[in-house]
């Protein structure tokens, strides 16, 4: 996954929007992803002046509506690629018409099999779910 | 080859696998030799690795590589001309005068010599075994030690069979063109069956310890991918997009922890990754929606699709599945076809009018040999209690498959039936 973090979008307006110059590079880009085959999907995110936080402070869930003023980076959008190796993806993130000062972070998706057994058999209420969902459609 | 430095290596091969398919494109439009334009691409990747360890990745690392090859091109024509030049009573004027232009602009139609290179790798002059090997080698970036390694194949044996392809584009004399008109159907089959046939190879190991080599079927996924770009019009290229997306999405649900395979039926659901799923599902709309009867992927692909929209296997829809094993049975009649929609009707229709189907398949001389069809009867078998008949057709599969994680799955079934156990499912 490539993440893009815009340079002061912690601070952006709602609705706030890149220039349509970085868009239609932007767009070359994204074709460019699309037509070597290795893009699965991406989305761009509108600014935090537009979302809202639930912290848990004590554990209680508290909502704070944006922007955030005390988060540095904050994320723009992202793509969700599929390559061979991080130096392939940090190689794509290169090429990414990005103005100065930005940042593209190159992150792996976690597979199930990156995590312990334990957490595994945790992450896995399948048994249950299935004899639920087998219930259901013996019904119909 | 630097050894130093490990990280500019790895973004060498980096850099390779994403540019390596256009640099070949483009110097085979130049040249008009495939061959050719393969090894001047490699020398400019040797050339890459012996500078870039000290000057660094340049800022444009594939107009780089481009230049390189360029240069390089430019030598081999200028030694052939000297050589042609000594020999000037047999040099022929064409051959004599060809001097590639090196300065048309590449990135004008890129992807039309993209498409050309997929058509020519995958020219019906070669086997199918080359036609694979060289595919992955010129439009997937992929060495030749990969490539053996990939099929459990000496690597001399990939070398040779690349050499040999090789020349025989050239002694052919296949221009670098996309097939228009009527051949465009048949050569067309014959690229969609190199891509399925790698990510086959990938999908279901046909012989050694893994069960799936999911590098390959990432090789060739990425070929289907750029090739629906290549060719957005083509039901068929869709078609079989839909289906390697699909079944790649069941790839993490296909083997146990230990390695061992997990049939369709039994596999944990919630682990199918719905990313590819839905990709699927969208590139067989987009299939659908062109209009005309579905091809013999598209067709496969709503196969799967039945499958992938199902919760658990009791939300299968049998009976669409058998309808489209109909269809592709008219397309496309084949016992393992046959045999496909036998397991479906069972399921559809309970496992005595599938058993009636299959009993009819054991006389095909196609099948004798192909492991499935005793272990699709033992399964049919077991679930009417005929448990004996079913152990000796399990013990029977085992026999003719050469997957070793294949035959502990039957070989466990077997055994299970003897000691009077039955594999719960």
């Amino acid at each position: 996954m490539m993440v893009v973090i815009p340079k002061g979008y912690e601070k952006a307006k709602p609705g706030a929007m890149p220039d349509a110059k970085l868009v239609a590079e932007m767009s070359k880009y994204n074709e460019s992803l699309q037509k070597a085959g290795v893009l699965l999907s991406m989305e761009g995110l509108h600014p935090p002046s537009m979302g809202a936080r639930v912290s848990f402070a004590g554990g209680k869930p508290k909502v704070t509506d944006g922007p955030f003023t005390e988060s540095k980076e904050v994320i723009g959008g992202f793509w969700i690629i599929q390559v061979k190796s991080k130096a392939e993806a940090i190689e794509w993130a290169k090429r990414c018409p990005m103005p100065d000062d930005e940042i593209v972070e190159v992150r792996q998706v976690a597979e199930f099999e990156d995590f312990p057994e334990d957490v595994q058999k945790a992450a896995s209420n399948e048994p249950a779910l299935r004899a639920q969902l087998e219930k259901k459609a013996k019904k119909r | 080859m630097s050894v130093g430095d490990p990280a500019t290596h790895r973004a060498i091969e980096a850099v390779w696998r994403i540019e390596s398919a256009r640099i070949v494109a483009g110097l085979a439009r130049m040249t008009r030799d495939v061959g050719l334009a393969e090894e001047l691409a490699q020398e400019a990747l040797v050339a890459a690795l012996e500078k870039w360890p000290e000057s660094g990745v340049p800022d444009k690392p594939g107009a780089w590589l481009m230049a390189a090859a360029k240069n390089r091109a430019l030598d081999h024509y200028r030694h052939r001309k000297m050589a042609e030049t000594k020999h000037e009573e047999i040099a022929s004027e064409a051959e004599e005068g060809f001097m590639p232009d090196f300065d048309a602009n590449l990135e004008d139609d890129i992807g039309d010599d993209l498409l050309r290179l997929i058509f020519t790798a995958c020219h019906p002059v070669l086997s199918t075994e080359a036609r694979a090997a060289l595919t992955l080698k010129l439009l997937c970036g992929l060495a030749t030690h990969e490539i053996a390694r990939a099929f459990l194949v000496p690597e001399p044996t990939i070398a040779q069979r690349i050499v040999r392809a090789k020349r025989t584009l050239a002694e052919a004399r296949v221009p670098f063109e996309v097939p228009r008109g009527d051949e465009l159907a048949a050569r067309l089959a014959s690229v969609l069956e190199v891509i399925y046939l790698v990510f086959n190879e990938g999908y279901s190991a046909t012989a050694g310890e893994d069960w799936i080599r999911p590098g390959l079927c990432e090789d060739a996924l990425r070929l289907g991918r750029i090739l629906a770009e290549l060719a957005p019009h083509e039901p068929e290229v869709l078609g079989l997009l839909a289906l390697m997306e699909i079944q790649a999405s069941r790839l993490r649900a296909r083997t146990s922890p230990s390695g061992e395979p997990i049939l369709l039926m039994d596999q944990d659901r919630s682990r199918w990754d719905q990313l590819l799923v839905r990709r699927g599902l969208a590139a067989l709309e987009r299939a659908e929606s062109l209009g005309g009867a579905l091809g013999p992927y598209a067709l496969q692909a709503a196969i799967a699709a039945c499958h992938a929209r199902a919760h658990v296997p009791a939300e299968t829809d049998w009976k669409r599945i058998v309808a489209l094993y109909d269809a592709l049975a008219q397309l496309m009649p084949s016992p393992v076809v046959e045999l496909n929609r036998a397991v479906a009707v069972a399921m559809a229709f309970g496992p005595s009018e599938g058993l009636a189907l299959v009993d009819a398949l054991t006389s095909e001389t196609a099948l004798r040999g192909y492991h499935l069809l005793p272990s699709v009867r033992g399964d049919l078998l077991e679930k009417l209690g005929r448990l004996d008949e079913a152990r000796g057709e399990f013990e029977r599969a085992a026999a003719l498959t050469r997957n070793a994680r294949e035959i502990r799955l039957l070989l466990d079934r077997a055994a299970a039936l003897r000691s009077g156990l039955r594999v719960v499912k």
